[in-house]
């Protein structure tokens, strides 16, 4: 299921204003975070939705921190059950990332953002070998262990281990037939 | 019998302690008043400081306007006597505020709620482009962290104070310390202080030396917040590296202490404690205008 969620939409259903194109203050990131797990509640057992910051003028470290860093905290714990939540970030630009950084690095968290010409980077805290694992999942499309360890000339554990912590973490998805990064599906692989 | 409490000829942050320094001995419920004849001028700062005063007083307090005609209508202009007179007995000649003031990036506004942070933060934006780049030679893309700074700044209020308090943004000529010109945001409130708000933490066990001082080191230098939860405490943090990246300044007075994030071109004290007191918190950030060779 993939869903796609407009940041500056949801903006101004939580503040029932119009005018404000601003992500500011730590009330209206929790109440903008409330009406996105709302919005996931009714997803199925895993979920791919594109947060789109593309029509938001600024985000303040306060409602960074409820609406990404709150956001991913929650769906890489335990707390959503079976339920598998992944984010790719859309439409981020200069005006939101100082933010965005400061509060991915404040908790330790990594995500996915698609860049402009489509295709999609992780950022925040990766370790070196989780970055290679991923950029190497992104390129090959639907990726088994074997695969991996082929590609990055490692031990196939080590290959089950970094994909489990890509897992966790929710840069990657798990499926019967490998894994899967995010933003890395309908990208055409040779 | 009414306490006459004179306003400095020039109002700013430091000189305001005068103000504050007359008031320790009035009780709260006596008949003030607060003589600005003489005032010439005042830095956002000091008008919204002098708005917390009047919040603070238990007995409606008297205020004298300025004596001088430019000083009064500036002062008109930046919003001051709006505010004002919902706060003092008003006296002296009292201009109506007519037409904008261009240094003004942001009149005196009050920040109550959370809504009132959306709303100033959206009416700088645009100004706020305009005077970086041209007249302080900032990069326009500091207009971002420029509206992130006063976003968290008066989110401070509305989420630690318990009372509503005043925000403002001015450019002026800083000829005294720094012969540039600067961009000014004050934000002040007499609410419960960063001492208050971080004794209010559950569990929170204070050492010996727990003071208005330490309370004031935890939250602006330490990131330390009320809340338990670990991504609080990042918005000073956020304050904090803006200022220092645009090499401005930071002072926020509270109580009976007041620190400063002191760059290279002041020579004001980083902490100051046994202040006259005065209630709530209030924070000015000062950006300079950027010389070749500096910061960018």
């Amino acid at each position: 299921m993939m869903m796609h969620i407009d940041l500056s939409s949801v903006l101004r259903q939580t503040v029932s204003c119009e005018l404000y194109s601003n992500l500011v203050t730590r009330p209206t990131g929790a109440a903008v975070r409330a009406q996105i797990e709302a919005l996931l509640a009714d997803a199925r057992e895993r979920s791919l939705t594109v947060i789109d910051f593309s029509h938001v003028g600024m985000i303040d470290f306060s409602c960074a921190d409820e609406v990404v860093a709150k956001l991913l905290l929650r769906t890489t714990s335990s707390e959503r059950g079976e339920r598998e939540a992944y984010f790719l970030f859309r439409g981020v630009t200069d005006d939101h990332w100082d933010a965005i950084e400061t509060v991915l690095e404040r908790h330790r968290l990594a995500l996915v953002l698609e860049t402009d010409d489509g295709a999609a980077r992780i950022v925040g805290i990766v370790g070196d070998g989780e970055r290679a694992a991923w950029e190497k999942v992104y390129e090959l499309g639907r990726t088994a262990p074997a695969d991996l360890a082929t590609a990055l000339g490692a031990e196939e554990s080590d290959a089950v281990e970094v994909l489990n912590t890509l897992h966790r973490r929710r840069l990657v998805m798990r499926t019967e037939e490998g894994y899967i990064a995010v933003g890395g599906i309908g990208i055409q692989h040779d | 019998m009414t306490s006459v409490i004179t306003v400095p000829p020039s109002l700013d942050d430091h000189t305001f302690e005068q103000v504050v320094e007359q008031l320790a001995s009035v009780p709260p419920d006596a008949k003030v008043l607060i003589d600005a004849r003489h005032t010439r001028w005042a830095s956002p700062y000091g008008l919204t400081a002098l708005l917390t005063l009047g919040q603070t007083r238990e007995e409606r307090a008297a205020f004298h306007a300025p004596d001088a005609e430019e000083t009064a209508s500036y002062w008109a202009r930046t919003g001051f006597f709006k505010y004002a007179e919902e706060l003092f007995d008003l006296h002296g000649s009292v201009p109506r505020a007519r037409g904008g003031e261009s240094s003004v990036l942001l009149e005196i506004t009050p920040v109550v709620k959370s809504e009132d942070v959306h709303e100033v933060v959206g009416r700088i934006q645009q100004k706020a482009q305009q005077i970086l780049a041209k007249e302080l030679n900032i990069d326009a893309k500091a207009t971002v962290g420029f509206a992130m700074t006063l976003s968290e700044v008066c989110q401070n209020i509305v989420e630690h104070a318990g009372r509503g308090g005043w925000v403002a943004v001015q450019t002026y000529t800083w000829r005294k310390r720094l012969g540039r010109r600067v961009v000014v945001i004050a934000v002040c409130d007499a609410g419960c202080g960063f001492r208050q708000s971080l004794e209010s933490a559950p569990g929170r066990v204070r050492s010996d030396r727990w003071d208005d001082a330490e309370a004031l080191e935890e939250a602006v230098v330490r990131g330390v917040s009320r809340f338990r939860d670990p991504g609080r405490g990042q918005g000073l943090a956020g304050v904090r590296r803006y200022v220092g990246r645009w090499d401005g300044k930071v002072s926020v007075r509270s109580g009976t202490a007041r620190i400063a994030i002191v760059p290279s071109w002041d020579d004001d004290v980083p902490l100051l404690e046994k202040l006259a007191p005065f209630p709530g918190s209030q924070v000015q950030v000062t950006i300079p205008e950027r010389v070749a060779g500096g910061p960018r």
